[in-house]
């Protein structure tokens, strides 16, 4: 088994209000200097395999398919050992 | 001879029998449920993907139901030209399946927005509109806290050339939508997406009769 890590953001320019609102809500707290707050999310899979490459690659086509939505969101993949 | 319409019910629709009686106010009769595990849909002209919290929202607004078999069906039927009406939950469908272009994020004043919208109408040559003016103003009610559209500056430069916004938000723009869009056309002007419930506004005792003209439009286009 291989653990993967799947992360999606929103894209740079897209605006992101959780963001916001989790910055704003630092800064009610005393919280100084927080220049910029982005949310995302984190999809953890468990994928039945050893094989390092293939876990990526399929990794990378369930968040192009399913898990990102392309048009306002990025994602990166990372194989997390352990 | 009335059009034959079809209504998706997914897990957490909850505006499928609101458009079930809006359809059956202009056609005179029932029109077919259709659950979301369908993968045959009846021979329909309209198919109406309705609000509501599919899935309960879960990854994004309509990303789950957008992969659901009968998702399919409604895409070749799409293709085909039947006509397809998407409201808010069934907007986020359209968009996540890649029948409309384009994403509705997060509101962005994060407040879940429930109140009645004035809209302008766009185009009045499509299936939808016909009943109504050009710039018309309509009051509509809307609901949602995903309303949000958002494309790149060429995608929404193309929707504005090709005249398929079909709604504009035209007092306050309730979610922060791109160039106030409310609802988009696809290339065809045959599949409609719109965050508004024009199906919550067919009679005066709703508060609004301003959706009607949208299903008697739809009546005389596809009868």
């Amino acid at each position: 088994m291989i653990r993967v890590e799947v992360r999606v953001m929103l894209k740079n320019g897209v605006l992101d209000p959780q963001g916001q609102a989790i910055g704003k809500a630092l800064g009610h707290l005393g919280f100084d200097g927080v220049d910029g707050v982005r949310q995302g999310k984190l999809i953890v899979l468990d994928l039945a395999t050893d094989d390092r490459a293939a876990a990526d690659a399929q990794a990378r086509q369930m968040a192009e398919k399913l898990l990102a939505n392309p048009v306002i969101e990025d994602f990166s993949v990372e194989l997390v050992d352990g | 001879m009335s059009f034959r319409a079809g209504v998706v019910v997914f897990p957490g629709s909850n505006c499928d029998r609101d458009g079930a009686v809006a359809l059956a106010h202009v056609t005179g009769r029932s029109p077919k449920m259709i659950w979301h595990q369908d993968t045959e849909l009846p021979p329909l002209d309209l198919i109406f993907l309705p609000g509501g919290f599919s899935y309960g929202d879960y990854l994004r607004c309509g990303a789950i139901a957008a992969h659901s078999p009968v998702m399919r069906e409604v895409a070749a039927a799409a293709n085909k030209g039947v006509a397809v009406l998407g409201v808010c939950n069934g907007f986020h469908l359209l968009t996540e399946s890649g029948l409309l272009p384009g994403a509705l994020i997060r509101n962005a004043g994060l407040k879940f927005v429930c109140r009645d919208a004035a809209l302008s109408v766009g185009r009045t040559d499509t299936p939808f509109t016909a009943r109504y003016a050009r710039g018309q103003t309509l009051r509509i009610p809307v609901a949602h806290g995903d309303g949000n559209y958002n494309a790149d500056a060429e995608t929404l430069a193309r929707l504005e050339g090709e005249g398929r916004v079909a709604f504009r938000y035209c007092d306050s723009n309730p979610n922060g939508s791109a160039r106030n869009i409310a609802g988009i056309y696809n290339e065809t002007g045959r599949v409609l997406g719109m965050m508004p419930h024009p199906e919550r506004a067919v009679e005066p005792a709703l508060g609004s009769s301003d959706g009607l003209p949208l299903f008697q439009s739809l009546s005389e286009a596809l009868a």
